[in-house]
């Protein structure tokens, strides 16, 4: 694959996590290629890795051994202000907690990672509106997350990870904390939002049935990656769901 | 702009912690006021006493401030008026002084022939209109603390002594003083010498004033007289009729202090020789000025070779320097106590806050934000606590302030003789007020530094797995 194609590449990474006396391993000499603008699936059973592998991707967390190439940076290498300001320039973040500001409202939520890229605050009002319209959330802009549904906090959540236009979109377990039915609208909404933005969707499951939404997926069992598969369509959210 | 935002309403979310941090700081910022205030009170009351009695620097003859004070004569001023023209004319001096006037220490003996009775006393002479002036002064405008303790102007050889001399020569009755229930009986001691042998110097003179004025005098009923060594060591006597008896706070003080004329203390002390004085007594306008005019006080003695010396009010009045030292000292350790309140209730909240907002702060760092960017949040946080509850504390200290001081409360402060009203120095404490206001906000902005670091050094990863 050419590397100019490929948003993450992962060479032979490990992680262990130390607790205490006892090294747990979350990930085992795990090599993979992440296409850019493809919607990605990473998929196992809760306590295989898929997080720990999505924290290495968001430069969130380190890796014990390998290398990990994020959008062509090899990240090991980065400062903790540079893997900062990395973060807040390529990466945007999509949690099955939502993980909202409380104290902001969702136009505030939203409108956040451009304060932090020093965005004009003319284009960030015209920016967090459009999204705003996008994920259909205009009407409750002002509402604080506790005033919101589950749904609603996810589509803030997605909004606000594409709001600054990111290489790289992560999206961990995003639909676990709802109803099957907002999941998938959830997931419709993500694919839509993908494809508007054209930009790279990495997100995890552990839901088998969702498997099919993925363009590109990656099986991953007791921190190994047991199976990758690549395809070159889309497939159609409306036929899977 | 969204770090104010969040501080802000992080705050807010918590109402009743926030509530509870914010009144721990203005409980200790309006104690801070109040009690600082109080102090600057004493500090005022004890410089204006110290002031209006004895200036705010005083000239000696080299060497008298250390040995003299028991030899005054020794230690005299000759051309004390050149020396009051040099100090009055000087162009840098001038602007500064209120009043520079001679002086005399004495001590003798003072005695009331008619009621057979006789006490050691310590006597000031002053110019009674220089004094009248000094007894003015009032630059922290306390008004209702200063008592009038001017002396007679008309007549040289009246003055005023203190209630307790007063009462051992047994004036009380012609000074109308409420002295309290009789003094205890005691045994008159054995005299072989009649009563008419017994030499009364002062009524001597009198009698004779009397009878050169053709017998219309009338001899005062609260008269002393003061006996003294002269500087040639003779000993010298003078009539002296006592106006006022002015209680003088200290006991030993009062007991034996004399306030008299110039003139008359330079007859006493000095006779039929050469007039001098034993000090100038220099009261400025500003009690602030007293470096810079006794620097240049200085400089004029080693510009003219004068043998002269400069001490100041601290110097004068040690009971000053000491209460001014003591209350200092009780001001620090409150202030101490409340800093550390202050400091621990901010620490508190802000590790509480930092606990709870855990997984916010992983999910700002996944944003984006940098760790200086965290420890910026939660510093602001803390730093808007300590605002918040100065600024409460201050007006708080404000309002109990001029409820004091219109409650019409009493006190008698150290050294003083008499209660006074208890008020509290709220005009012209800016400085108390800005201090307080800084060093209280600094120190929650401080506080907060702590848990806002470990906020900012979490591992994102961590941080966000909180539950």
């Amino acid at each position: 694959m050419n590397e100019k194609q490929t948003a993450v590449v992962f060479e032979n990474v490990s992680k262990t996590y130390r607790m205490g006396e006892i090294e747990v391993p979350a990930l085992k000499g795990v090599s993979l290629q992440i296409r850019q603008k493809r919607f990605s699936m990473v998929l196992g059973p809760s306590g295989s890795g898929k997080t720990t592998l999505l924290n290495l991707i968001g430069c969130l967390d380190q890796a014990t051994a390998g290398v990990v190439t994020v959008c062509g940076q090899n990240i090991s290498e980065f400062s903790d202000r540079a893997i900062s300001r990395f973060r807040a320039r390529h990466i945007g973040f999509i949690f099955q907690n939502f993980n909202l500001v409380p104290v902001l409202s969702a136009y505030e939520n939203i409108e956040y990672p451009l304060v932090l890229l020093g965005v004009d605050a003319r284009e960030r009002s015209a920016r967090t509106k459009q999204i705003l319209e996008s994920v259909g959330l205009l009407h409750v802009a002002d509402h604080r997350p506790n005033q919101l549904s589950g749904g609603q906090k996810q589509r803030v959540a997605i909004a606000r990870a594409l709001v600054k236009g990111p290489s790289l979109v992560l999206a961990d377990e995003p639909t676990a904390n709802l109803d099957s039915k907002t999941g998938a609208a959830i997931i419709e909404l993500m694919y839509k939002v993908q494809e508007q933005y054209d930009a790279t969707f990495v997100f995890s499951t552990h839901d088998a049935q969702l498997i099919s939404h993925a363009q590109d997926s990656f099986v991953i069992h007791d921190g190994e990656l047991i199976e990758q598969r690549v395809s070159e369509g889309r497939f159609q959210p409306s036929e899977a769901l | 702009m969204n770090t104010i935002k969040i501080a802000s309403r992080s705050i807010l979310r918590n109402v009743r912690r926030s509530l509870m941090t914010v009144l721990a700081i203005s409980v200790g910022a309006s104690s801070m006021v109040v009690f600082g205030e109080f102090v600057s009170r004493v500090f005022a009351q004890l410089e204006t006493r110290g002031v209006i009695s004895g200036g705010h620097l005083a000239v000696y003859h080299r060497g008298y401030f250390n040995y003299g004070v028991g030899n005054p004569a020794a230690y005299g001023i000759r051309d004390y008026p050149s020396l009051l023209d040099l100090i009055t004319n000087d162009p840098v001096l001038k602007p500064k002084i209120n009043v520079a006037t001679p002086t005399i220490n004495l001590f003798g003996i003072a005695a009331n022939f008619e009621s057979e009775a006789s006490k050691t006393f310590f006597g000031r002479g002053v110019v009674a209109a220089d004094y009248n002036r000094m007894q003015q002064w009032d630059e922290h405008d306390l008004k209702d603390f200063v008592v009038d303790g001017s002396i007679n102007t008309e007549d040289t050889s009246h003055g005023n002594v203190g209630v307790g001399l007063a009462r051992i020569l047994k004036l009380a009755k012609p000074l109308n003083l409420e002295v309290g229930p009789e003094a205890p009986g005691v045994d008159e001691p054995a005299s072989n010498v009649s009563p008419g042998a017994q030499r009364d110097f002062g009524g001597l003179e009198e009698a004779n004033k009397t009878e050169s004025n053709g017998g219309k005098a009338t001899v005062a009923a609260a008269r002393l007289d003061l006996l003294a060594a002269t500087a040639g060591g003779a000993p010298n006597v003078v009539n002296f009729f006592v106006d006022k008896a002015i209680s003088q706070g200290m006991k030993e003080v009062d007991d034996s202090f004399v306030l008299m004329n110039f003139a008359l203390s330079q007859q006493l002390l000095f006779g039929r020789g050469e007039k001098q004085a034993v000090g100038i007594v220099v009261q400025l306008h500003h009690t602030r000025d007293i470096p810079a005019v006794r620097a240049r006080l200085e400089q004029l003695f080693k510009e003219k070779n004068l043998n002269l010396e400069v001490r100041d009010l601290k110097e004068l009045q040690p009971f000053y320097k000491q209460a001014v030292g003591m209350f200092s000292a009780i001001f620090l350790f409150v202030a101490v106590i409340m800093i550390v309140i202050v400091l621990f209730t901010v620490v508190n909240t802000m590790s509480m806050s930092v606990m709870e907002r855990t997984q916010e702060i992983g999910t700002l760092r996944a944003l984006g934000l940098g760790q200086t960017g965290v420890m910026g949040q939660f510093v602001l946080e803390g730093a808007l606590l300590g605002l918040i509850g100065t600024f409460g504390g201050l007006l708080v200290g404000l309002v109990l302030s001029q409820v004091v001081n219109h409650a019409g409360l009493t006190w008698q402060p150290p050294g003083s003789a008499f209660p006074i009203p208890l008020k509290l120095m709220s005009q012209g404490a800016v400085g108390l007020f800005v201090g307080i206001g800084f060093g209280l906000s600094a120190i929650a902005t401080l506080a907060a530094w702590i848990p806002a670091r470990n906020a900012a050094r979490m591992k994102v990863v961590d941080a966000l797995g909180h539950v």
